[in-house]
């Protein structure tokens, strides 16, 4: 078989794969990671369902605000929640909004609309234990400006934004020096054990009240206002009549109060967010939504099929393209070198950068996440192809030259036989490594192992990781057997016993 | 039908003679200097020489697997162009080739190894399992370990079965490249006996390398003994022991000889 011929076709029928994930006739609703934006898609999921034909999806936890904007303009989404100031400091930076301009005349270009306000605030604002605020004196954010010593820990999209952390360190001429990102919802648990002095709160969260924590006033009117809003497609009429008007019903609908309060039932008492937004539906506007809250082990096993499905395609693509570049590389020397560098830049892109790079190209879902896999693969199995191809003894291949043997079956009955074992071992590190990887695939709605880990996270909810963690590491041991055993019989026994290359 | 013409080759960067200044010397290593050499058909030749000397590279441009700078190989007067696949394919058929540890396909039994080029060949498969039991017979092989791997056989046995590789398909010469190089004395003699016995039943051209002069003046009917890439002397053993072309010849013949012949004296004294 010719390689060239071989790489080819493998970047053709991905190709027709990518192009063949057309659209379905169904809404698909994101949310953010944390429980209010959970909440708000589950209300808005089940307010669709209750006035359109066309089934809905909610596509929950999905990883930070680029990802769901990109996704709904993409038109992978078709509405999420969001807050003004986002949408107008972060989302639109780029494009250097007029200040003066509605947003609705923002959107409008970009085919998006807007629902709201939906009637509060959920603003930034920096928090610190009762105790600590007490023992500093600080009851304003410029009283911080005396304590350079204090360790500061942001969410790790505060720390990102451009309307986080840098702009209010400048706005207030901050001087602390020890600022790391972390996970929102870690940042209570470190906060509660003393280990971290400050953080960034969303002032609806349930845990102010909760945890008793102190909010310094934003004096210098640093944050701007980030109203609740719902973002959707102009679109989205066409495929669900009268979709739009049930959404905008939710103007004005719910105030800091009550969001509070639905706060706390999902994330302090641990109450499935489809619940709350069910309950909120029923005593406010009269929608009465069947919710099916899945078993445990149901949804585990859905998610541990999406998991192994991820990273069964992205294998078997990876195995066909990088086989034949693995032996391009072993026969051509500088293109070698070329190929292997290649792969190589692309094993150091970050997990979670590799999967947002994929949404402009690929959208939300599977597709982009088994891309992403896929690529990390690549290294693993050219690397390994190549050097079990170079390894072949320089007297062995001089013999097969040597007998007048065509280029094709020395390949198929000499070199890819010997070099099998490396290129098996090569697999094998790829599938463990995409078993640890698909994880992330929930960042981007690609579902598997991964959501458990994130709705614990969320709720700090050590069992709810668990729940995802165990059968990940469960299946990267069994993937890793089964290759053990694969290795056992594929190896001829004149090849047993002898060193791994 | 095989002939070296005017063969010259050379190792090492190409870029480091692209300078003319002569204060630079040449780095590439010169493994074959304008070497012409017939190889009369149905004999044994030995190319015989120090390590170095260029025998190894001889027999590797005969085989296409050396690229020569200046001159070609021929084979019935078609040139072995290594950047010709399709015809050195063709011509590498009419030859077969064996080498020091054998090269042999670890991941194939030892009649998987015989038979893959007639296999591949598709010749008819009665001939070729005729063919087999000839060999076996011929070469002295143990007929109950062909289906063994070759990490299952002794060193002389590999050997064996390299050497029935090269003549699965019925080729008209044989090139040996330091056959018997990596066997223990013992099994080197025996084999050195069914070596003589084969050549001279097969009746083909036979080209052999070697270090060893005993086992060339004990195989081959001609020996060229080679230093630096050029041919030193041609002749029979006796033509080179007894009239040597010059004072490296009877170095290269005494040095092999000397000490035995001396510790000879001592015995019969």
């Amino acid at each position: 078989m010719n390689p060239l011929r071989c790489v080819s076709f493998t970047v053709a029928s991905v190709l027709v794969l990518a192009a063949t994930t057309a659209r379905a006739q169904e809404l698909v609703v994101g949310s953010k990671q944390f429980t209010e934006s959970v909440i708000l898609g589950d209300i808005a999921t089940q307010l669709l369902r209750d006035a359109t034909e066309v089934p809905v999806t909610h596509q929950r936890q999905l990883g930070g605000s680029q990802v769901l904007f990109q996704g709904l303009q993409r038109g992978d989404l078709d509405a999420y929640p969001e807050y003004t100031g986002t949408i107008r400091y972060e989302l639109l930076a780029g494009t250097d909004p007029d200040p003066a301009a509605s947003l609705e005349d923002l959107l409008r270009p970009l085919g998006l609309g807007i629902v709201g306000p939906i009637g509060f605030n959920n603003t930034y604002a920096l928090g610190l234990t009762r105790e600590a605020a007490e023992r500093l004196n600080a009851r304003t954010i410029s009283d911080l400006r005396d304590h350079p010593e204090l360790a500061l820990r942001f969410s790790n999209e505060f720390m990102d934004r451009a309307d986080g952390w840098n702009a209010l360190r400048d706005a207030y001429q901050l001087p602390q020096s020890d600022v790391r990102g972390i996970e929102h919802a870690l940042a209570d648990v470190a906060r509660a054990n003393g280990q971290i002095d400050a953080t960034d709160l969303y002032s609806t969260d349930a845990e102010i009240a909760e945890y008793d924590l102190a909010v310094l006033e934003d004096d210098l009117r640093h944050f701007p206002r980030y109203d609740a809003v719902l973002l959707y497609r102009l679109d989205l009429d066409d495929r669900a009549p009268g979709g739009i008007t049930a959404l905008e019903r939710l103007a004005g609908a719910i105030d800091e109060a009550s969001m509070i309060a639905m706060n706390r039932r999902g994330k302090v008492d641990r109450v499935p967010t489809q619940v709350v937004a069910r309950d909120w539906l029923s005593a406010n506007l009269d929608v009465n939504a069947e919710i099916r809250v899945d078993s445990a082990f149901s949804r585990v096993l859905r998610h541990l099929v999406e998991h192994t499905q991820m990273v069964a395609v992205s294998l078997i693509a990876a195995i066909a393209l990088a086989v034949p570049l693995g032996v391009v590389a072993a026969r051509r020397r500088v293109l070698g070198q070329g190929i292997l560098g290649v792969v190589g830049i692309l094993q150091t892109v970050p997990a979670i950068a590799m999967l947002v790079f994929m949404i402009p190209l690929l959208g939300l879902g599977f597709m982009p996440a088994v891309a992403a896999l896929f690529l990390y693969s690549l290294l693993p199995v050219v690397r390994n192809t190549h050097a079990g191809l170079v390894g072949i003894p320089q007297s062995v291949r001089d013999s097969a030259e040597a007998l007048g043997l065509p280029r094709g079956a020395r390949l198929r009955r000499i070199e890819l036989p010997l070099a099998g074992r490396s290129i098996l071992a090569g697999v094998k590190t790829a599938a463990v490594i995409n078993v640890g990887t698909a994880t992330l695939g929930a960042f981007i709605g690609a579902g598997g192992l991964g959501q458990p880990i994130v709705t614990g996270l969320r709720l700090q909810d050590t069992g709810l990781i668990l729940l995802g963690a165990l059968p990940a590491a469960g299946l990267a041991i069994v993937v890793q057997l089964l290759f053990d055993g694969l290795e056992r019989l594929v190896t001829p026994r004149g090849l047993r016993g002898q060193q791994h290359k | 039908m095989l002939r070296l013409d005017h063969v010259s080759v050379r190792f090492g960067p190409a870029s480091s003679n692209t300078s003319n200044d002569p204060s630079k010397p040449d780095a590439r290593v010169h493994a074959l200097r304008a070497f012409g050499l017939d190889f009369p058909p149905g004999r044994t030749t030995a190319l015989i020489g120090p390590s170095g000397c260029g025998k190894s590279t001889a027999l590797r441009t005969l085989v296409g697997l050396v690229t020569p700078a200046e001159g070609r190989a021929f084979i019935d007067n078609e040139a072995v162009e290594p950047g010709q696949p399709e015809t050195l394919r063709r011509l590498r058929r009419r030859l077969g080739y064996v080498i020091q540890d054998g090269g042999l396909f670890p991941h194939m039994t030892a009649r998987a190894n015989i038979r893959l080029l007639p296999d591949l060949l598709k010749l008819d498969p009665a001939e070729t399992e005729r063919r087999l039991d000839h060999l076996v017979e011929l070469t002295r092989f143990p007929p109950d370990a062909l289906d063994r791997y070759p990490s299952e056989l002794s060193g002389g046995q590999r050997q064996r079965v390299a050497l029935m590789r090269a003549l699965a398909h019925d080729p008209e010469a044989l090139l040996l490249d330091e056959p018997l190089g990596a066997l223990d004395p013992l099994i080197r003699a025996d084999l050195q006996t069914d070596l003589k016995a084969i050549f001279a039943e097969l009746g083909k051209t036979v080209v052999l390398v070697t270090h060893d002069l005993a086992e060339a003046a004990f195989l081959a009917e001609t020996l060229v003994l080679m230093r630096d890439g050029r041919i030193v002397q041609t002749g029979s053993y006796q033509d080179l022991a007894e009239s040597p072309a010059e004072d490296f010849v009877r170095e290269f013949v005494t040095a092999q000889t000397a000490r035995l012949r001396a510790l000879d004296g001592s015995v019969a004294e």
